[in-house]
């Protein structure tokens, strides 16, 4: 393969990554069947890494498959698996555009100590037991929530304008669709993070990937031994610094013919460059080559605009119809734990794996699941939780456990979900509408998907809620349907871990079919 | 366009009845008043929901009584749950296969079909069976999830519900058939053809918080009313209503009520499910209303078995 094709190669299965997994993060139409999310995600390492941890089955190998393909071909990753890493190498692009060519880049010396620190208090705080670091740094997450918080919004605004003009002429194949109600504070840490990479990629192409990233750091340690490298063949090389000049990782440093291969993300950027046919990439030891320089393809900006405004949106909330009952309710909720997402099995397991890319949180069809706060604690922040004001959890659906890459939410069959208790129902009789303005509501029952919230005789003809925690499932249904403000009557406590729900107790109806009509 | 652009400013500023009056061609939007019918209600019983739905059709002398040439329909079934079939969560979805089918051969323009969900509409519309069987049909389904679809309008026979947020779809079609499916239903005890209507509003909660009956009862004199009532009691969930728990919360009644009285239906209803109609406060609200007859006992109904 002569260079410029290899160089080729990489831009298009990145092109190709890229779409993929972008389109993942932003399918608010849940068009991408459940079961393909194994499939894109197979190769993301952070994600990967953490579910063979939790769980260690052959869809939970990934990792070890691009630990392979570092060995062998250096930090491809990198340059074609790693969204964040594409999308870096989409912004230097663009930051080409405003920047003389010829001092592009030029080798920088390794931030060594730095980036081992990093990589060293990550993986010590991933010992201890939390994912903190890992998740705040690890670029698949990055490039999620910076998907799902800041492109989708994008996204849904554009589909609901479509869907506007459609309706007018009668056409509903498009449709309007909710955003996620997401708080503004968790809304700065993607906008902050992708500043701070898209800056950094603008300016100075891989500086993050090689100082700051310890996935980066950490691949880097294994692609010095790579079987597969860049070589300098000092026989032919003239020293003209070309290649250093389109190097976006900083990493050759053409006066002492030596290339930093922990640095080095196989981008071939350079193969192209050299005229002088003095770079080659192959195994260790140098063989001297002659090949035509390929011509310089260096036209592809249309990649460039995609992305490009994404930090400038802002987020975009819709109005949302607030019930306005004549009394306001009294007695406010007491909440003891947060709910994490159902497959999530403890809070201590969910926090200890979940890297926030917020996959679920753009998955998920009813808008249920948010980013927290500080639920979790601090160390928590951005790690998915259930909001019962926004919506609730679809008893038929388990698409958040499907789409989960890394291990936080457990596999769980459809019929295991509909017994899995991940918090438990409370209701407040002083707030309830049946008490304080003695007239029927019941939209807790009606939404229950169990009945364990069912409405009893009270007062003459009056019906009020009873609760059966045995057969609660938690999804909140009852909680979202509750009129009452600013307090719920009935609402969802967390539980820490999550339990077994019974089944509902079916019984035989008495009447089964009708004889004839009793008018 | 026009019109519909003209309509909806109407309707939002509670001009609509001095306007449909002064612009004479427009009365057909409001008007859809059932014409007279031999029997004020069919009953059927003993057949599959399509098949006993042509047989009370026929009795009431066919669909183009009630849906003319060029006319555009509104179907309004119950698709409230992400709920199968067989759950009887939702109506039937052959009894609005069937329906449709009858509109599109009688001549209709555009036969549309829509429910405000309680559940995620993508879902529900899909798993309910009615999404495919009503396009299948020649029906045009129509999402109703988000609030610009809906327009203020004014009740002024209303005790609490005075204004309320109502479907487009509902207030531009000539036709509005109403489908509902006959279920127990944990709030009021039983949900039928007024009960039904509740999806075609956008604010629920009020309802809920506002005393829930009146506002049945309510919304219920609301001028739009159902050129037909169609409710499917093929299978009736008896119990752990209005989504049901399981399948054997629903029995094989295989009947069917057609009437253009909704109140009869309703009363009707609430004897199949061996409830008297004071039991549940929305139906003598409604009578006091005037909405329609309460003493089934004197009305001319044609019973069917098939």
């Amino acid at each position: 393969m002569n260079s410029s094709a290899l160089r080729k190669v990489r831009i298009v299965l990145a092109v190709v990554v890229f779409i993929i997994i972008t389109l993942s993060f932003i399918d608010f139409r849940q068009l991408i069947p459940d079961k393909w999310f194994n499939i894109i995600l197979f190769l993301q390492f952070v994600p990967s890494l953490l579910d063979f941890i939790n769980l260690p089955v052959l869809v939970s190998t990934g990792f070890i498959f691009v630990l392979g393909l570092t060995l062998i071909t250096g930090r491809s990753y990198c340059s074609v698996l790693c969204p964040l890493g594409i999308y870096q190498d989409i912004m230097s692009r663009v930051g080409g555009r405003f920047r003389k060519k010829f001092r592009r880049y030029r080798y920088g010396k390794p931030y060594t100590v730095l980036r081992h620190i990093i990589l060293a208090i990550t993986l010590i705080v991933m010992l201890i037991g939390s994912v903190f670091f890992i998740s705040l740094l690890d670029p698949y997450s990055i490039f999620g929530r910076s998907a799902t918080y800041l492109l989708q919004p994008v996204v849904i605004f554009i589909n609901n304008l479509i869907a506007a003009i459609l309706a007018l002429f009668d056409n509903y194949t498009i449709f309007k669709v909710d955003y996620i109600k997401i708080p503004f504070v968790v809304f700065i840490i993607p906008v902050l993070l992708l500043g701070l990479v898209s800056y950094l990629s603008f300016t100075r192409g891989r500086l993050y990937c090689n100082t700051v990233c310890p996935l980066g750091t950490f691949l880097g340690l294994i692609s010095r031994i790579s079987v597969l490298r860049i070589r300098i063949d000092s026989n032919n090389c003239t020293h003209c610094g070309l290649c250093a000049v389109q190097c976006k990782a900083s990493c050759i440093d053409f006066k002492n013919e030596h290339v930093d291969l922990s640095r080095c993300v196989t981008c071939f950027n350079c193969l192209t460059a050299c005229r002088d046919n003095a770079i080659s990439y192959g195994p260790g030891k140098i063989i001297s080559q002659k090949a035509d320089a390929g011509p310089d393809q260096d036209k592809r900006g249309f990649i460039a605009g995609i992305l490009a405004v994404l930090a400038l949106i802002p987020r975009m909330l819709r109005a949302q119809d607030a019930p306005v009952p004549t009394k306001e309710s009294t007695v406010p909720e007491k909440r003891t734990s947060p709910v994490c997402p159902p497959g999530g099995v403890s809070i201590e397991h969910f926090t200890k794996f979940c890297t926030a890319c917020s996959l679920c949180v753009s998955a998920c069809p009813n808008n249920v699941i948010i980013p927290s706060i500080k639920e979790y604690g601090i160390a928590g922040i951005m790690q998915p939780r259930m909001d019962y004001h926004k919506g609730f959890c679809n008893y038929e659906c388990t698409r958040c456990i499907e789409v989960c890459p890394s291990g936080a939410l457990l596999p769980l069959a459809l019929e295991a979900k509909k017994l899995t208790q991940i918090g438990k129902v409370n209701f407040i009789k002083e707030n309830c509408i049946v008490e304080t303005e003695k007239t029927d509501c019941g939209a807790c029952s009606e939404h229950c998907p169990t009945k364990a919230v069912q409405m009893v005789p009270y007062e003459g003809n009056l019906v009020i809620p009873e609760i059966n925690n045995e057969i609660c499932v938690g999804c909140g249904a009852c909680e979202y349907a509750c009129p009452t403000v600013p307090y719920k009557a009935i609402f969802v406590d967390g539980n820490p871990v999550h339990q077994d729900a019974k089944k509902p107790e079916e019984e035989e109806l008495q009447v089964q079919e009708l004889e004839e009509f009793p008018f | 366009m026009k019109r519909r652009d003209f309509f909806i400013k109407s309707v939002g500023a509670g001009l609509a009845a001095g306007a449909a009056f002064s612009m004479g061609g427009y009365n057909k939007l409001w008007g859809a008043h059932a014409p007279a019918a031999a029997y004020d209600m069919v009953a059927v019983l003993g057949g599959e929901p399509d098949a006993m739905f042509d047989k009370g059709i026929s009795a009431l002398g066919g669909i183009t009584n009630f849906v003319k040439k060029g006319q555009t329909v509104v179907i309004k079934p119950n698709i409230g749950w992400d709920r199968a079939p067989e759950m009887a969560a939702n109506t039937n979805p052959l009894l609005i296969k069937r329906i449709v089918e009858h509109c599109v051969k009688a001549g209709a323009n555009k036969v549309y079909v829509f429910d405000h969900t309680c559940h995620n509409w993508v879902k529900s519309y899909k798993n309910s069976g009615i999404e495919k069987a009503a396009k299948d049909a020649g029906a045009k389904i129509v999402p109703a999830d988000t609030e610009n679809y809906y327009h203020e309008v004014t009740i002024p026979g209303a005790s609490v519900l005075k204004t309320t947020k109502v479907h487009e779809l509902i207030l531009e079609s000539d036709v509005f058939i109403n489908v509902p499916v006959l279920k127990h239903h944990s709030s009021t005890k039983m949900t039928a053809t007024m009960k039904n209507l509740m999806g075609n509003v956008w604010d629920r909660g009020f309802w809920h918080s506002n005393n829930l009956h009146q506002c049945i009862a309510d919304y219920a004199t609301f001028e739009k009313k159902p050129t037909l009532n169609i409710i499917d009691c093929y299978r009736v969930m008896m119990r752990n209503g209005p989504q049901g728990v399981s399948v054997s919360d629903s029995a094989n009644m295989k009947a069917q009520i057609i009437s253009t009285d909704m109140l009869a239906a309703d009363t009707a209803a609430a004897s199949m499910m061996k409830m008297s109609p004071e039991q549940i406060d929305y139906i003598p609200l409604a009578s006091k209303k005037g909405i329609g007859r309460m003493d089934i006992e004197n009305l001319n109904i044609h019973k069917i078995t098939m």
